[in-house]
């Protein structure tokens, strides 16, 4: 692999300048390992520690790590030799950042993989249909979870979008001085708020209000709203600071008022980006399980009133099957297994739409 | 809200002031300092709530254990678990971003972003159900091994848990989780490095990580630091993942590889407060705060860091 040409673009030496375009031309004072030395190395290194651990036992995992390494030592050695030390270093550092990028691989597969082939055994029809009410060993579903999932992920959304959105507009088009600057410091502390902390805030909220002990569903809206405001009030920021002042000059031009120029032209130029941030933000809180197991708690039944007693979820549903399993287990740890697949396919389709959405309303760049 | 279809007066030098300017600039507002009041809240309801525990005579507190003494091997295990996951993701989420920003071919690289964002999608419930349903035991081997022949050291000293369920393990799901997020600022704060020093390091016959080295690093320093800071503070708040994974006696000990841990605050929340009842609720709010203030330390700290490196940003 050449190094050292691909940041040299072109287009910033000027026309005037005569200098060799070829690496071939400039002057070396070592030799050059061929193009194909690297992949003949690292075949060499799969080969040599495949034979060596043929006779003391053989395992992928580790096959494969000292393969790596091997390969690491044998580049670094080979191109010292031919091609100094400066390029060994080089060649070593690019062998160790590219194979960290493949170790940061690994969990996000195993994940995906553990997830799918564990959660596809009850990723049926029954699952979808039915609740848990009555239900001790096998069958039974997440009916009643994904309804309190949608439910309460809907109320946060409906009361962090509209604050968190104003909040967001104050910042760009409003607000100047110390109160927006408190504004924007306490936003991002607010992002780094910790999960089980925001669910003990909306139990001593609600325990303060209704009395001790007390789940509903609404506390874990609240709880999930805390988490929610930052994430949608960034993002629009973000998003509002992208568009031109040029637009805004110009409504204002026009006579238009600040009010009516914000919601009629700056939202609706951006809008795109401020859904794409918005279906990001559902993604993120819907799989919140700690704020829910403390306010919201877990039952077997469908319950669709927020306001009124425990609520299932679909992360607490999941939590609960895998750590207090009933008698036979296996089709507790099933129903977990599903349900944490049904969280990421539905974390997934968001992330997808958010995608879709942006680069649906990207804007026009001329 | 009222639409008011005034003509604007065409004398008037100032900005056209209507009701609906005020409602909208007055609300927008509101909502503004409607978060700071939410901040506040959290701060106070939580202290109102852990008050009782804070004042309660020792022998009221279950177990009848001093209020500190009951925090302190919890934070212990809050602490070492966000710290062996800062160590273990730091270094690789740097190695991640340059990949990302100056090794991998540009046409795929912003694929390979989405792909370290979508380890940030999954859900902390899912990645403790995968740490004890797969790291756990996977790593049971390497934990043997590291006993066997490091056991002198005391993180290692074992007797090496048979799950896999321990202190080590949690550390690397946390690591995995935490990954996403310093890999996303060290990526930002490596493809603003100036192109032009870049460029004229490589003219200069620097080789690419020389380059990297003397133009990329230097600017990236105090990014990737915040960055590490808000991987710790995501770390620290982490609950599902470790109170799945981790199994917890309440020893307070360096030994990572063995089944007795110290559990940590949000993790001892999540298994405690279902059942908890009386001045027990009390003591975990306070533990609550603890965890809260914490954390809240951290971020600022972090967010203090990037603001002033903002400054600078820019300056050549």
């Amino acid at each position: 692999m050449p190094t050292g040409t691909e940041h040299n673009e072109t287009d910033i030496l000027g026309p005037e300048l005569d200098l060799p375009a070829t690496p071939d031309l400039v002057p070396r004072a070592q030799g050059k390992l061929p193009r194909w030395a690297p992949w003949a190395i690292l075949a060499a290194s799969a080969v040599v520690v495949g034979g060596i651990l043929a006779t003391v036992g053989f395992s992928i995992g580790l096959w494969v790590v000292l393969t790596v390494v091997l390969f690491a030592l044998a580049t670094y050695t080979t191109s010292r030799v031919v091609e100094g030390p400066r390029k060994a270093t080089d060649r070593l550092v690019t062998v160790v950042v590219g194979s960290a990028f493949a170790i940061a691989m690994i969990p996000l597969i195993s994940v995906l993989w553990t997830v799918v082939s564990n959660g596809v055994a009850r990723f049926d029809a029954a699952f979808f249909t039915n609740s848990m009410r009555g239900v001790v060993g096998e069958g039974g579903g997440a009916y009643h979870a994904i309804l309190g999932t949608l439910i309460i992920t809907g109320l946060a959304a409906l009361m962090s979008i509209p604050i968190g959105m104003l909040t967001a507009v104050y910042l760009v088009e409003y607000g100047k001085g110390r109160l927006s600057r408190a504004i924007t410091f306490f936003v991002d502390v607010m992002t780094g708020i910790p999960s089980i902390v925001a669910g003990l805030f909306a139990y001593a909220l609600f325990a303060l209000v209704v009395g001790p002990g007390v789940r509903m569903g609404f506390a874990g809206a609240v709880a999930l709203t805390v988490l929610m405001i930052p994430i949608v009030v960034r993002s629009t920021e973000e998003m509002l600071k992208i568009v031109p002042n040029e637009l805004r000059e110009a409504s204002y031009a026009l006579g238009v008022p600040k009010w009516k120029t914000i919601l009629k032209i700056v939202i609706p130029t951006t809008a795109g980006g401020i859904a794409t941030g918005i279906t990001l933000a559902i993604a993120r809180v819907i799989g919140e399980t700690a704020p829910l197991l403390i306010a919201v708690g877990i039952t077997t039944g469908v319950n669709l009133n927020p306001f009124d007693d425990r609520m299932a979820t679909l992360p607490v549903f999941a939590y609960y099957s895998y750590v207090s399993p009933g008698i036979p287990r296996e089709p507790f740890l099933d129903r977990a297994w599903t349900a944490a697949l049904v969280l990421m396919v539905i974390v997934m389709l968001l992330n997808i739409i958010a995608r879709i959405i942006s680069r649906a309303f990207a804007p026009k760049t001329r | 809200m009222t639409t008011t279809e005034v003509t604007p007066e065409p004398r008037t030098a100032k900005p056209v002031t209507q009701l609906g300017d005020r409602i909208f600039a007055g609300s927008a507002k509101g909502a503004g300092i409607l978060i700071l009041i939410v901040l506040a809240g959290v701060a106070a309801f939580l202290l109102t709530e852990a008050f009782p525990a804070i004042v309660a005579p020792t022998e009221d507190l279950p177990g009848e254990q001093n209020l500190l003494l009951y925090i302190w091997p919890l934070l212990f295990g809050t602490l070492l678990s966000a710290v062996i996951a800062l160590f273990v993701a730091t270094p690789l989420a740097v190695c991640v971003a340059l990949f990302i920003s100056h090794y991998a071919p540009r046409r795929i690289a912003q694929g390979l972003g989405y792909l370290v964002d979508l380890l940030a999608a999954v859900p902390s419930i899912v990645y403790g159900l995968w740490g004890v349903g797969v790291l756990a035991p996977a790593s049971v081997g390497l934990m043997t091994w590291l006993n066997t022949y490091l056991g002198w050291i005391p993180l290692f000293a074992g007797p090496v848990s048979a799950t896999g369920r321990t202190m080590l393990v949690t550390g690397l799901v946390l690591a995995v989780m935490i990954l996403p997020i310093i890999t996303a600022v060290a990526r930002e704060v490596f493809l603003q490095a100036p192109r032009l020093h870049e460029e004229a390091a490589l003219a200069l016959g620097a080789t690419r990580w020389e380059m990297i080295k003397m133009a990329v690093l230097p600017f990236g320093r105090s990014g990737l630091i915040s960055g590490a800071m808000l991987g710790l503070g995501r770390a620290l708040g982490e609950t599902m993942a470790v109170a799945i994974v981790l199994s917890v006696s309440g020893v307070v000990t360096f030994n990572l590889v063995s089944s007795g841990n110290p559990s940590s605050i949000a993790a001892n929340i999540a298994l405690q407060f279902p059942e908890a009842s009386g001045l027990g609720v009390n003591v975990l709010i306070a533990s609550g705060l603890v965890l809260f203030v914490v954390t809240l330390a951290v971020n600022m700290l972090a967010r203090y860091i990037v603001n002033r490196r903002s400054e600078f940003s820019g300056a050549n």
